[in-house]
């Protein structure tokens, strides 16, 4: 089974592609790039393409697939998937898959469910990826309104620390956002650190 | 007071400016709605989260829900489309080389004219076999049917002297400067991106071509539709305000700052403005001009869903080859459009209500009264740039004409 992931994101698809090759399917094509999209995809002829929803390119991709004139011409999963949840499922993870006709269900099935969890876990990394990143940020701003705070108030670190927990809980507001608050208005009353 | 939600998927064009108003101005949350919308990329995505659940209704090029009602490229799922969201809007954009060759270099010509040379330089490129090709942003839009109209009232052949791809609209520009395409039909703001980056002269829009011709429509499941139509009045409601906001030059500022934010069309409020006052800037360096009605978004019940524009719709789908004519089609593809929702939704206010729900499209010369069951309606010019008429109850003898 020839399987084309076009993807917009190279890490993503690199994740896909991890994945389907762990599970034995070694005749894989990556495509990352809009130009010359259509020629290179008809070149390959992959029985099934593997594409993120979010891609801009799906509406030149299946009016591509409308005009194919080769003989296994492929046509959205939908057409041929009983299966309304796990349509669902793969729309919520963010992919969409095209199967040339006559491609039997059960081959297919594994193969999308293996993209979507791929996806899936992809998402989750971004996610976390985020988190860790916001909570690096709110570290840093913590930091720096605690140099403010020894600076012109004259405190120990830990006591700075203390000054900002306690007011963030007199105020019922988080820690970052207190210390956030103090930072900007460093910023705006000037006095550079 | 709880809110109802409610999700409408959009692409980010100007024209998706009706459901985004109704959400920032609270006008949705006057009628009890809780709006959410969610921006995707290309219909493709748009019609696949109405169709599977993800959203409750759609921002979506006309043609595309008759084509889902008819099971093209997707199993078929009956649309509901209660609202219009706006008429024409689009514009044709070429390379400023072939702009010069045909003379049309920052002028804004009559279709005719225009209709004509662009059709001898289509001929010659296809006898030097260098076929000029054009881009639409699907094939089931209407940008495709209006070209594709206007070029064979133009004389072209268009199925042999001349290619149509698909673009997605925020790559016109970049496919224009890479000769990828040689012009494209084209939503603001991407014609006006074009514009300004030199790569594409605009040299007719939509309006130019059919007066008042169906762009974008609310879209949703007619299951979804039946089984709910109280908010759907509701949700019209709050559209139909929306539209009246829009078209106030008082708020054009401040409406094209709203849609220009980074999560909805994340463009410049700059060019998305001029779309919205109707002021478009042909070529690179010009004043922009004053082109009455290139939008039209309220006046004269533009919203109606008239069941004689699914149908000229339909014509359009069967002369590009994109469906069989059959009787049982055409008549699926006319109960897409739901004047009896529209009607429902604004019984008893002072909303100008349509006597009929077809009418001779084209047929307007002047402004004139028509009868309605509720207000006082004037309906002003909506010919067809070749002054054709498009009569729903004669689809065989329109067809014929070909």
């Amino acid at each position: 089974m020839r399987i084309a992931v076009i993807d917009d994101s190279a890490a993503r698809a690199a994740v896909i592609e991890e994945g389907l090759r762990d599970a034995g399917l070694s005749d894989l094509h990556i495509f990352l790039d809009r130009h010359g999209l259509a020629a290179k995809l008809e070149a390959c002829s992959p029985d099934v393409v593997l594409m993120n929803l979010e891609n801009p390119s799906r509406d030149m991709l299946e009016e591509t697939f409308a005009l194919s004139r080769a003989l296994a011409r492929p046509i959205a999963m939908f057409v041929d998937q009983s299966d309304e949840s796990a349509i669902a499922e793969a729309v919520d993870a963010g992919i969409s898959a095209y199967v040339v006709d006559g491609l039997r269900k059960e081959r297919i099935k594994p193969v999308l469910d293996l993209a979507v969890r791929r996806f899936q876990a992809f998402n989750r990394l971004q996610t976390e990826l985020a988190e860790a990143r916001s909570q690096l940020a709110e570290r840093k701003v913590v930091d720096e309104a605690k140099l403010i705070l020894m600076k012109k108030r004259g405190l120990s670190e830990p006591d700075a620390y203390k000054l900002l927990r306690t007011h963030a809980m007199q105020s019922n507001r988080r820690i970052a956002d207190i210390a956030q608050a103090i930072v900007t208005a460093e910023n705006l009353l000037g006095g550079a650190l | 007071m709880s809110l109802d939600p409610f999700r409408i998927g959009f692409l980010p064009l100007v024209d998706a400016a009706l459901p985004i108003l109704a959400q920032e101005l609270g006008l949705a949350e006057e009628q009890g709605i809780d709006l959410e919308l969610v921006r995707d990329m290309s219909w493709a995505t748009v019609r696949d989260r109405l169709i599977y659940g993800g959203t409750d209704a759609a921002h979506l090029v006309a043609p595309l829900a008759l084509a889902t009602t008819l099971g093209l490229d997707r199993p078929a799922v009956p649309m509901a489309v209660p609202f219009v969201l706006g008429l024409n809007g689009n514009a044709v954009t070429i390379a400023p080389p072939l702009a010069e060759a045909i003379g049309a270099h920052g002028a804004l010509l009559d279709s005719v004219t225009l209709g004509q040379r662009l059709a001898a330089l289509i001929a010659l490129r296809a006898r030097e076999g260098t076929r000029l090709r054009f881009g639409v942003v699907h094939r089931y839009s209407s940008h495709n049917y209006m070209l594709q109209y206007w070029l064979r009232g133009s004389g072209v052949d268009v199925a042999r002297d001349v290619e149509i791809v698909t673009i997605a609209p925020p790559f016109a520009a970049e496919a224009l400067s890479l000769r990828e395409i040689d012009g494209i039909c084209v939503g603001e703001p991407w014609n006006s991106v074009a514009v300004e980056r030199g790569v594409g002269v605009i040299v007719n829009v939509t309006s130019h071509i059919w007066l008042r011709g169906v762009e974008k429509v609310l879209a949703m499941q007619a299951a979804r539709a039946e089984a709910e139509p109280e908010i759907v009045h509701r949700l019209i409601r709050a559209l139909y305000k929306a539209g009246e906001v829009f078209i106030d030059p008082a708020r054009h500022s401040a409406n094209a700052a709203i849609l220009a934010r980074a999560e909805y069309l994340d463009g410049s409020a700059h060019l998305i403005e001029r779309a919205i006052a109707d002021r478009i800037t042909l070529a690179a360096g010009q004043e922009p001009l004053h082109i009455p009605d290139f939008m039209f978004q309220h006046r004269e019940a533009a919203n109606f869903p008239w069941v004689s524009q699914a149908a000229w719709l339909y014509a359009q789908m069967v002369r590009a080859g994109h469906v069989v004519k059959s009787d049982v089609g055409y008549a699926a593809a006319q109960r897409v459009f739901r004047p009896d929702i529209y009607r429902a939704a604004f019984a008893g206010t002072q909303v100008p209500l349509p006597g009929a729900s077809a009418k001779l499209e084209g047929g307007i010369s002047e402004t004139t009264g028509v009868g309605t069951v509720q207000g006082r309606l004037l309906l002003g010019p909506d010919r067809f740039f070749d002054g054709r008429a498009f009569d729903p109850d004669q689809l065989d003898a329109y067809l014929a004409q070909d």
